[in-house]
């Protein structure tokens, strides 16, 4: 298992640093001058030029590369124009928000999503199939910022019950997830159902039932464990529509995440706090992708061996 | 033909059965006909009017495509139409939808926004589905080196969740609903390029492929005349699911305010707006939503019944 996981762990390197020369040249393809950009319409030449700089445009390339890099991993991402702070200060506090955020919305998924996949596929064609299959397209079909305003409407505004926006305490975090949620639940429960309907029908799910297994066994034990394969993988690609999600609900929320942060960077041309962002959630999708290509790995043990 | 059906006749049966035979034959001919071979587009289309769901996606959609395309010239009003005796009223007889903050028809507005909204990510996905298919074909077709650099750019993309990479575009080339467009296309390309490079590489080896080399038609003609129509199914079906997640992103961006601009009646931006008025004017979160989540909603129906029916598994 050591050796699966440190095999996936060599395999993202070339990957890091080909994502980090595109966040790297995110600045470089603004048209125009990044530095005439950030400086608005009525600065002067000179305070063009300090920008520059500043921002080090003023070195060759492969030297602003290596600045970039060693900035990563040393936490100098540069300065941000707009709030006159470290990118790095900025980060920090608003990082265990967006994952917070996250985790609460994936785990909620989950959670319903497979169970109403399960209980889908073994009532398949039933009423209760039908139900858990509507609930799953409209869940898919739902854009996660009309959904997170009308549960505003509902839960803040008419009933009183939950606050608005801020996360100042539990409460804060239960419709934004909820909102953000929706769509992996959807899938989730999609992918569950037809996994689970095709095992089901599948050689040893009769023999179990043949040697008298009780059929909650034989639907938890021998068919969900095999669907749960199919299930992460899912799962882990869903992740990324995950986190681009908390920048449009951190937005409906006025949360101060990191989400929240890249739409008021871009909005201000904060341009060096924008690739500190893209950076941050493409190494973020690439942590989960490692963490659930390793779950795959416990689960189904073949996959280790390939 | 009746020496035809006394050879099929058991052995050693006699001449009454023979002539039995014959005039059940002949009776045959001129009473019942031979059950005929349905076309392909008639068994599709038998196949496919039997989901239901799927059926009541393409009307809507169809429905949403005359209205983009009828919409702006048969609205009851103006949609930038300022209307100060009415701000921010609800529904009303004169306003079916009620007003939005400056008095403009809010029905109007939707009805006008459709082809706005619609045609982004109608052109988001044609144009992401077009690259995407180049890629794919050439990829799968040349296999190798131009494969393996296809594939490891598209790796490269894949690693960008979603939407962000259409947010990094518009940050680089600036908000507007074009810059939308070519946002949310960019991300179309890489899933499309797998999805048909996949399909080429299950065709290339097909008798008809190796036929068409073999009779000296050029890489390109092979590619395009009988290669792509082989990825067919796979492309529709993928294209009708993508274009309700281009929705869903350009919408969304709009929404954050890199879209459409706030006087342009798109859903998305609608939704921008009326979002601080909640409390006062619900009815105009409730619309925008409702149809954005009932376009796409058509979307994925149709695109989920077009799966099932091509699905020769499901049949």
């Amino acid at each position: 298992m050591g050796r699966y996981f440190l095999k996936r762990m060599l395999s993202m390197i070339p990957l890091f640093f080909v994502i980090s020369i595109v966040v790297f040249l995110f600045i470089h393809l603004i048209p125009g001058d990044a530095a005439r950009m950030i400086a608005g319409k009525n600065a002067t030449g000179g305070d063009i030029e300090l920008i520059r700089q500043q921002l080090g445009l003023d070195k060759p390339l492969l030297r602003q590369y290596l600045d970039y890099m060693g900035g990563l991993f040393t936490g100098n991402l540069g300065m941000s124009y707009k709030n006159s702070q470290t990118v790095w200060s900025l980060l920090v506090p608003r990082f265990p928000i967006t994952i917070y955020l996250t985790i609460c919305s994936i785990t909620w998924s989950a959670l319903i999503g497979i169970f109403l996949g399960v209980v889908s596929a073994i009532n398949r064609g039933k009423a209760l199939d039908l139900v858990g299959m509507v609930v799953a397209i409209s869940g898919l079909s739902i854009p996660s910022f009309w959904l997170g305003l009308e549960l505003m409407q509902l839960f803040s505004v008419a009933l009183g019950w939950l606050p608005t926006g801020g996360v100042d305490d539990w409460r804060g975090y239960i419709m934004p997830s909820l909102a953000m949620g929706a769509g992996i639940m959807a899938i989730l429960a999609r992918v569950t159902r037809s996994s689970m309907i095709e095992n089901l029908g599948k050689d040893y799910i009769r023999t179990a039932r043949a040697k008298g297994l009780p059929e909650s066994k034989v639907i938890m034990r021998h068919a969900f464990k095999n669907s749960s394969i199919d299930v992460v993988t899912v799962a882990a690609l869903q992740i990324g529509a995950l986190i681009a999600g908390s920048v449009v609900i951190e937005t409906v929320f006025s949360i101060p995440g990191m989400g929240r942060l890249l739409v008021d960077s871009i909005n201000y041309r904060d341009y060096q706090v924008v690739q500190a962002l893209i950076m941050f959630f493409s190494l973020e999708y690439m942590v989960i992708n490692l963490l659930a290509d390793v779950l795959y790995g416990v689960i189904n043990p073949r996959v280790r061996f390939d | 033909m009746a020496e035809k059906t006394k050879l099929k006749g058991a052995p050693g049966e006699g001449d009454a059965t023979a002539a039995t035979a014959g005039a059940g034959a002949s009776e045959f001919a001129r009473g019942e006909e031979l059950p005929r071979a349905q076309s392909p587009a008639r068994q599709f289309l038998k196949k496919f009017l039997r989901r239901k769901t799927a059926v009541a996606g393409f009307v809507f959609i169809v429905l949403m495509l005359v209205i983009a395309v009828i919409g702006p010239s048969v609205v009851p009003y103006d949609p930038n139409q300022y209307d100060y005796s009415a701000l921010l009223s609800g529904p009303t007889a004169a306003h079916i939808w009620g007003t939005d903050e400056f008095g403009r028809d809010v029905f109007s507005r939707l009805v006008a926004g459709t082809q706005l909204s619609l045609g982004t990510a109608l052109t988001a996905s044609v144009i992401g589905t077009a690259a995407g298919v180049v890629f794919g074909l050439i990829a799968g077709f040349c296999g190798g080196l131009v494969d393996a650099f296809i594939m490891r750019v598209c790796d490269v993309m894949f690693a960008f969740p979603g939407i962000l990479l259409a947010i990094a575009v518009v940050a680089i080339i600036g908000p507007g609903l074009t810059n939308v467009m070519i946002g949310v296309a960019v991300f179309t390309v890489p899933s499309f390029a797998r999805i048909i490079r996949g399909a080429v590489l299950e065709v290339r080896s097909e008798l008809y492929v190796e036929a068409a080399r073999s009779v000296g038609c050029s890489s390109r003609r092979i590619m395009f005349v009988h290669i792509l129509p082989g990825t067919m199914q796979a492309l529709i079906v993928n294209f009708t699911m993508n274009v309700g997640g281009a929705i869903l992103s350009a919408s969304s961006l709009s929404f954050l305010g890199f879209g459409a601009s706030v006087t342009q009646p798109e859903w998305g931006a609608m939704l921008s707006q009326s979002r601080n008025y909640l409390a006062t004017a619900p009815h105009l979160v409730l619309f925008p939503g409702l149809l954005i989540f009932l376009t796409v909603l058509a979307f994925n129906l149709f695109g989920d019944g077009l799966r099932d029916t091509l699905d020769p598994k499901l049949n």
